[in-house]
């Protein structure tokens, strides 16, 4: 087979469950993580934050804290550089206020200094005088005219006139006539549904040191889903050349899309800057929910069209995110993905973006998403249940496949809906009776799953082991997957190879770790490095035995003559050729950069059992299994893991997660006694079903699987609670006191 | 070329429209040049699906002459 072949291959090594490189170092307390990082002479970096949602800053003092003992750095916004591009200012913006504090915990100065007691005291010595202005935290208030307006003039020209100035974006996708759709249905149902922001709730807090010596050479070590984001966005940020900033990705306690940007490391580098000492900077948990990002808050709109034997005829939804107080496009994604799961012969989605006084924004797998397929999906079950249709039937019947042109434009490929449908369908899950008081949901998920830019290094060393350098923080497994690649494309074992991360000045831009792309991507991307050095090898051979390179063919880990014409040489193992390297042309490397694309959408279907405590209003999950298309498993582990994860925080996004502010502005819930995410004790174990339907894109046939997971417990979920209380739904989170309101409401 | 629907007000109304272009580079600069209130979208940045498969910034992505091209926003994820 060609190297370059997408043909139909038999795994050796790919799709096994070897144990995870790093294990050990993880359970023995061993791994470096953000905070773990510290220097000679390093200062502790403190952040001062607005306690107002919405003011006007006046003025800032800070001599009294520039005298103070043991502080050696004061900062606000004015020690930053001038951004011109829009986004990466509103970056700037966000990691420290320029005139007005936009939310409360918005950061306003800071201070490095010899000892946290210190830079605590130094903080308290800063005099800052606010004007507060009104404030809204409210999407659909905000979208009002007569609104509080969050920031004047940052409307993009699609916007129509007329909105508050807080309205920033408008989209529409669709394609159909849908007035003639709807003329068609038997039965159309229309609900409104709110959905609360929920922060990504990873274990591990921001954290950085920074270090910045008097000729503007500079390193950082941070914890990110993106070292050569982060690098990027701070030097533009301190108005330096990318070259003299070095970014070191530390190993990383969670992630999940919140740590795909910058907020504490140009505050560090800037610290460390003025005191000329190295600046060490670790949120705490109270600043993560204040200052870092939620997911945008929402409220949608959605009609379905359908006829009696369960047919859409056709379907609409309005939604109105909200992204904070910076404008965010974040509800483009979630109005192409809303009806992604549906041929549909009519379809129209209308999106906004207003602003509001709340923390800036972040992704979270599949960002915008969750909350259009939430609303999508309690429609249709909604018209299941009046229609009196099994709701996996419906879906089946509408279900996209290939050919289909999906509601967001482009005609689908090979896509695993049908197939993941029918294995629900099929599973003793779906067919298990349920007890008294007790209701099963289902909903599909989707997403959409990119490549983008990747660069790999594979360094085949003296002893036959190899090393592979990338540049994308592991942050669900990576490398153990590609090490798999590696072994699996080289035909040598997986435990002969070590993959390691990068810094930034060791390899070429990476991307983010995000969209589901690295498995994908980074995987294409060591393949592809891996044949290239399989033709050094060859070549090695062929000069070794005399004859031409194109005679020379890889199998199974050793340089072979093509063939009976090209002689009669015994294999030469990849640790033969290794060992003559320095004799036969000196090291060998393979190293591939592209922009990749080709990535595979990805459907997922997730089904729950649950029961409701009609006295409290508390929802008990009983069972719950995940069925997911993702393409070829290449560490079937760490996939259930990314199924099983986004499930368990669907669930806490669906029973309990949200961001609840006072009538101040001011969040009330900074914290995990208030913000309350799921915990072993209230889950069930979470079963798996991987399709392996194969991406085309890809010559093992990888989709990205991280994302998908956490878009259908939403709807699953809320379906379920409208089922086993008889009152649909319409609000997330489905906290005790909500459901208990609803169920006193029904009578 | 289909284009998503809140782009159509600046492409006279509509939702498909014709240019000639062999890659993304060519298609995004014969969009700008046909229709100047597409590129300040251009410019923050679009995604393509050359039949099928989303492309980002792909300037070179060779375009058939008998593609589906869908322009579509840029892709984020987390």
């Amino acid at each position: 087979m060609a190297l370059d072949s997408n043909g139909k291959r038999v795994f050796k090594v790919v799709g096994t469950r070897p144990a995870r490189p790093d294990g050990v170092d993880k359970v023995t307390g061993r791994a470096l993580y953000g905070a773990d990082v510290s220097a000679p002479g390093m200062l502790v970096g403190r952040i001062l934050r607005s306690p107002h949602a919405h003011a006007r800053i006046v003025s800032i003092d800070t001599s009294a804290a520039e005298a103070m003992q043991g502080v050696k750095a004061v900062i606000t916004s004015r020690d930053f550089a001038v951004v011109e591009d829009a986004s990466t200012r509103d970056v700037q913006v966000n990691c420290m206020a320029d005139g007005k504090a936009l939310y409360d915990g918005h950061a306003v100065a800071a201070v490095a200094a010899t000892s946290a007691a210190v830079a605590k005291a130094a903080l308290k010595a800063i005099k800052v005088i606010y004007e507060v202005l009104p404030h809204v935290t409210d999407v659909d208030a905000a979208m009002k005219a007569g609104s509080p307006v969050v920031q004047a003039s940052r409307a993009v020209e699609n916007v129509p006139k007329g909105f508050s100035e807080n309205v920033t974006h408008h989209c529409e996708f669709g394609h159909g006539d849908v007035a003639a759709g709807f003329a068609k249905a038997d039965k159309i149902v229309s609900r409104s549904f709110k959905t609360a922001a929920t922060h990504q709730g990873y274990i591990e807090p921001h954290a950085c040191l920074a270090s910045m010596t008097s000729d503007g050479k500079a390193d950082l070590w941070c914890c990110t889903q993106g070292q050569f984001n982060v690098r990027s966005l701070c030097a533009s940020i301190m108005g330096m050349e990318a070259s003299q900033l070095r970014v070191t990705a530390s190993e990383i306690g969670g992630g999940f899309g919140g740590k795909t940007t910058v907020f504490i490391e140009p505050v560090a580098l800037a610290l460390s800057k003025k005191a000329g000492r190295p600046v060490k900077v670790v949120m705490t948990r109270d600043e993560v929910f204040k200052a870092t990002g939620p997911t945008v808050s929402t409220s949608i709109d959605v009609k379905i069209g359908m006829t009696k034997d369960g047919r859409i005829t056709a379907a609409e939804a309005h939604m109105r995110y909200s992204g904070g107080a910076f404008p965010c496009g974040t509800v483009d994604m979630g109005a192409m993905a809303g009806f992604a799961a549906y041929d549909l012969p009519a379809v129209r989605t209308y999106g906004w973006n207003a602003l509001t006084n709340r923390p800036k924004e972040a992704a979270y797998r599949a960002p915008g998403a969750p909350q259009a397929i939430y609303a999508v999906e309690s429609v249709v079950d909604e018209l299941c249940q009046v229609l009196k249709l099994d709701p996996l039937d419906v879906r089946l019947l509408n279900a996209a496949r290939k050919g289909t042109q999906s509601s967001y434009g482009p005609v689908f490929d090979d896509i695993g809906l049908v197939a993941t449908l029918e294995a629900a369908k099929a599973h003793p899950h779906y067919h298990a009776p349920l007890g008294a008081g007790q209701a099963r949901g289902l909903s599909c998920g989707f997403w959409f799953n990119f490549g983008g830019n990747t660069c790999v290094s594979l360094n085949v060393n003296t002893d036959g082991t190899v090393g592979v350098t990338e540049g994308n923080p592991d942050i669900g497994g990576s490398r153990a997957s590609i090490s798999l690649m590696a072994a699996e494309e080289l035909g040598i074992p997986y435990d002969r190879i070590r993959t390691i991360i990068a810094d930034t000045a060791s390899l070429g831009h990476n991307d983010v770790t995000d969209g589901s792309r690295v498995t994908f991507s980074v995987g294409l991307a060591t393949i592809k490095a891996a044949q290239d050095a399989i033709r050094k090898m060859c070549g090695r051979a062929a000069k070794i035995w005399g004859i031409d390179e194109e005679a020379v063919e890889w199998i199974d880990g050793a340089a072979v003559p093509a063939g009976p014409n090209a002689g009669k040489f015994p294999p030469m193992s990849l640790a033969e050729i290794a060992a003559v390297s320095f004799q036969t042309g000196g090291p060998i490397a393979g190293h591939h950069e592209f922009n990749a694309d080709g990535a595979g959408v990805s459907f997922g279907v997730h089904l729950v059992d649950l029961e409701v405590d009609k006295e409290t209003g508390a929802t008990k999950i009983l069972r719950y299994t995940v069925f997911q298309d993702a393409g070829k498993a290449v560490h079937p582990a760490y996939v259930e893991g990314q199924m099983q994860g986004g499930a368990v925080q669907g669930i806490g996004w669906a029973l309990n997660e949200e961001y609840i502010y006072g009538a101040d502005g001011r969040l009330q819930n900074a914290g995990f006694l208030d913000y309350r995410v799921p915990v072993a004790s209230d889950l069930p174990m979470i079963d798996t079903v991987i399709l392996e339907i194969p991406n085309p894109g890809h010559p093992y046939g990888v989709r990205g699987v991280g994302e998908t997971p956490i878009v259908p417990p939403l709807a699953a979920i809320s379906n379920g609670v409208s089922r086993a209380t008889g009152v649909r739904m319409s609000e997330l989170p489905m906290s005790p006191p909500r459901v208990l309101k609803a169920i006193m409401a029904r009578g | 070329m289909l284009l998503w629907g809140s782009l159509r007000s600046f492409a006279d109304g509509r939702a498909e429209v014709e240019v000639e272009a062999s890659t993304f580079k060519e298609v995004l600069d014969r969009l700008a040049e046909a229709y100047p209130g597409l590129r300040p979208q251009i410019a923050r940045g679009v995604s393509m699906a050359l039949d099928g498969r989303v492309y980002r910034e792909a300037w070179f992505a060779p375009i058939k002459p008998d593609s589906e091209v869908v322009l579509m926003p840029y892709m984020q994820g987390g």
